[in-house]
């Protein structure tokens, strides 16, 4: 049903359609209202039968997600930040153990320094940990990415997490079509689990693995995460037949076909990209978008088939790997293994900090006319970043080395 | 007891065949042939292993109490690692491993999904040693608590983390040698301290049913196990289970050492409902715990190269305090 209303609720109303009958919640910024409204719904009795636990820690959280989904129960969490790598530990085992659990990640920046705001440095760090990784581009599709997200993992015997940017989406309110009942029940049927924990038909779960099948179980774990790249696009193909509307999927390009530059970007930021690229196509350039759904597998061939025979491709990274530079360039370069093209990775949005379409006009301007270096902060006061860097280097460190007696040396002249 | 009890079997000199000749309500639940066998022989333990009897134990009387249907959950440690060697199995119930520290909240989920469910008939055990319960899944234990879920769990003390080499727990008793309190310097061993006591911790927690047990009294640890098992909430059950690997005994003194522990009073053996202490196991010949420490190698420094009667005095002020404390001296003794 088409409604006014916030992210989270729509997120909340979508799970409890989903018909999950177990949720673990610890609360954290900004993914506090799904879990509040799902609360409300459970003690209301509208999601029922369906156990809400209030539990006292993420990793509690994702632990009893484990033991519900291992008992064969739908489950269900959501969580951001400090809070996903509270569960870290959990989140590998939750994936190594074949359990079909769907989180919602509310997108948000790590500390230290703390930071509440949006970006995506919490669900990047969690690419290797074996869980499927969707990003939604707006409200629309995070909401719709729910019973898709249910569909995969249980299909597969996978956990994914859908992602959505934290304020920027779970607290914006907006028109969203709100899945009935009925039509999620057609699109999702019931959790019939791998494997239960069952007294009549005792399994153990969880075995100890030595060096003589642990390769082997990696292995499979990752053939069966290349299998989601059949799966999604069939998925969300099936969930337009059912809902009209086109939501998931691996990839979504925009204006690409003669596209000379292509901006490849995740999440919210996409829809600003999209407006950029009209503006500037109206003048005459030459460029497209690329929003990356499935971070986690992720799609080479698809990537690799839009930006092969582009001249030149900008990532939009909403984290950093400090020490590297781009998460997303780096797999962006993987799928375009062996071609020659001009790449930039561009650091944006750290911590909540606005991507404007002024920032970014100028940015693919650069681009465009080759004033952009490979690694590019988006609107960094450089003025702060020059006196810190040269107060740190004035700075004496500890220690009676040759350069700090030189330096001290140096200063007494 | 009016029916005449049926034996099934006889063995000579055997305590076993002689509970078997008790009427059925007295039998041990390991005498009767048809028990469960949830942890089957040929698992990887080491000989004499106190884990692996009381889990034994434990899992046999709660499936009997359940009528069969019991899931296990197991934090990490030696009861996982030498049940489980990938491809085989010791578990003949339904049992799930995930992690070191979150066994509590693992079957707190379980617990939920069955309640979810609708299957009442479904029950859950927790088990992990002291590391993955007094250590790292504390957090994880105190929130089953708080919640009240409906899980029995099992705390299988050993008094260090034995599985990966005898490192000192939050249970290793002072003065105990652990290859991380070693017995040199100034105060060799574990470091006297006020201690991380879980029972009282649980009793705290005004659960329905605190209880603790050793292996020396099996037939009281059944009867823990099938009383837990008659409630519903969250119920904790902490055992002491003597290692032979990491407290120096002899394989075949596992038993006798946990008995020493309850007669020297180092180790009070009682039960809690609802955060108050309800019944206690007096103790019938009191000992000094001189007698318990000397045939453990890891409190071989209080004997050699001379005879820490200071220090073994302080750990007898610690068993008298636990006597005086739960009330643990039997009747006649107390009134001699």
């Amino acid at each position: 049903m088409l409604k006014q209303t916030e992210g989270s609720r729509a997120v909340a109303e979508t799970v409890a359609h989903c018909r999950p009958e177990v949720i673990a919640a610890y609360p954290i910024s900004p993914q506090t209202h799904i879990v509040e409204e799902l609360s409300r719904l459970v003690k209301s009795g509208a999601l029922k039968p369906c156990e809400y636990v209030n539990v006292e820690s993420e990793f509690a959280a994702m632990s009893m997600c484990i033991g519900a989904s291992a008992a064969g129960a739908r489950t269900y969490t959501a969580t951001a930040s400090q809070g996903l790598l509270y569960m870290v530990e959990a989140l590998y085992n939750a994936s190594g153990l074949g359990l079909p659990i769907v989180m919602t990640v509310a997108n948000r920046a790590i500390g230290a320094p703390i930071n509440i705001w949006n970006d995506h440095s919490d669900s990047m760090s969690q690419r290797d940990s074996g869980w499927i990784q969707l990003y939604a581009r707006d409200n629309q599709e995070a909401s719709d990415l729910h019973p898709q997200a249910f569909r995969l993992a249980e299909e597969l015997s996978l956990p994914v997490m859908v992602c959505m940017d934290g304020f920027v989406l779970t607290h914006a309110w907006e028109r969203i079509d709100v899945p009935e009942q009925a039509q999620l029940d057609a699109f999702l049927p019931p959790y019939e689990p791998r494997q239960v924990l069952d007294p009549d038909e005792p399994v153990s779960i969880g075995a100890m693995v030595g060096p003589e099948a642990f390769t082997e179980v990696r292995y499979l774990a990752h053939a069966k995460q290349m299998q989601a790249l059949e799966a999604i696009p069939r998925v969300a193909a099936e969930f337009r037949r059912v809902f009209g509307r086109e939501s998931g999927g691996l990839i979504h390009p925009y204006r690409c076909e003669d596209a000379e530059t292509i901006v490849v970007a995740l999440g919210s930021v996409f829809g600003t990209v999209c407006d950029v690229v009209d503006e500037m196509r109206e003048r005459g350039v030459r460029i497209g978008a690329l929003a990356i759904t499935s971070f986690r597998p992720f799609p080479l061939q698809a990537v690799r088939a839009v930006l092969g025979g582009v001249r030149q491709v900008v990532v939009l990274e909403r984290a950093l790997a400090v020490g590297i530079g781009g998460i997303v360039s780096a797999n962006v370069r993987t799928a375009l293994s062996g071609i020659q093209l001009d790449g930039h990775t561009v650091i944006a949005g750290l911590g909540g900090r606005a991507i404007t379409k002024v920032s970014l006009h100028r940015l693919f301007d650069d681009a465009i006319a080759g004033r952009l270096e490979q690694l590019t902060f988006l609107d960094l006061n450089t003025a702060l970043v020059e006196r810190e860097l040269a107060r740190m280097a004035r700075t004496r460190r500890s220690g009676p080395s040759a350069e700090n007696i030189l330096r001290d040396a140096g200063s007494n002249r | 007891m009016s029916a005449a009890p049926q034996v099934r079997f006889y063995q000579v000199g055997s305590f076993a065949a002689g509970n078997r000749l008790l009427g059925p309500g007295l039998q041990s639940d390991q005498a009767d042939p048809a028990r469960a066998n949830a942890l089957t022989c040929g698992h990887r333990a080491c000989q004499g292993c106190g884990e692996a009897l009381g889990a034994r134990y434990i899992l046999d009387a709660a499936q009997r109490a359940a009528g069969g249907k019991v899931i296990a959950v197991n934090a990490t440690g030696c009861l996982e690692v030498f049940s489980t060697p990938y491809p085989e199995t010791s578990w003949q119930l339904p049992w799930l491993h995930s992690l070191f520290g979150n066994a509590p909240a693992v079957a707190a989920g379980v617990a939920a999904a069955l309640r979810a469910k609708g299957r009442t008939d479904i029950r859950v055990v927790g088990q992990g040693g002291d590391g993955g319960t007094v250590d790292i899944g504390l957090g994880c234990l105190s929130g089953m608590f708080e919640r009240n879920d409906d899980v029995l769990y099992v705390c299988y003390d050993n008094e260090a983390y034995m599985n990966t080499g005898v490192q000192r727990s939050g249970a290793t008793p002072p003065t105990a040698r652990t290859a991380t309190t070693q017995a040199v310097g100034e105060e060799p061993g574990a470091p006297f301290g006020q201690g991380k006591n879980l029972p009282l911790i649980a009793m705290a927690h005004e659960i329905p049913y605190v209880a603790t047990a050793t292996v020396a009294g099996l037939r009281d640890l059944e009867a823990k196990v099938h009383r837990a098992m008659g409630m519903r909430g969250a119920r904790y059950l902490h055992v002491l289970v003597p290692c032979p690997l990491g407290w120096g005994t002899a394989s075949h003194d596992t038993v006798r050492i946990a008995r020493l522990a309850e007669q020297t009073g180092l180790f009070p053996v009682f039960e809690a409902k609802d955060g108050e202490v309800t019944d206690v196991t007096p103790i019938r010949r009191r000992l000094p715990v001189e007698e318990y420490l000397r045939p453990q190698k890891r409190y071989a420094h209080l004997f050699q190269p001379e005879l820490r009667t200071d220090v073994i005095a302080r750990l007898q002020r610690t068993a008298d305090r636990n006597i005086a404390r739960f009330g643990l001296l039997a009747q006649e003794e107390a009134s001699s």
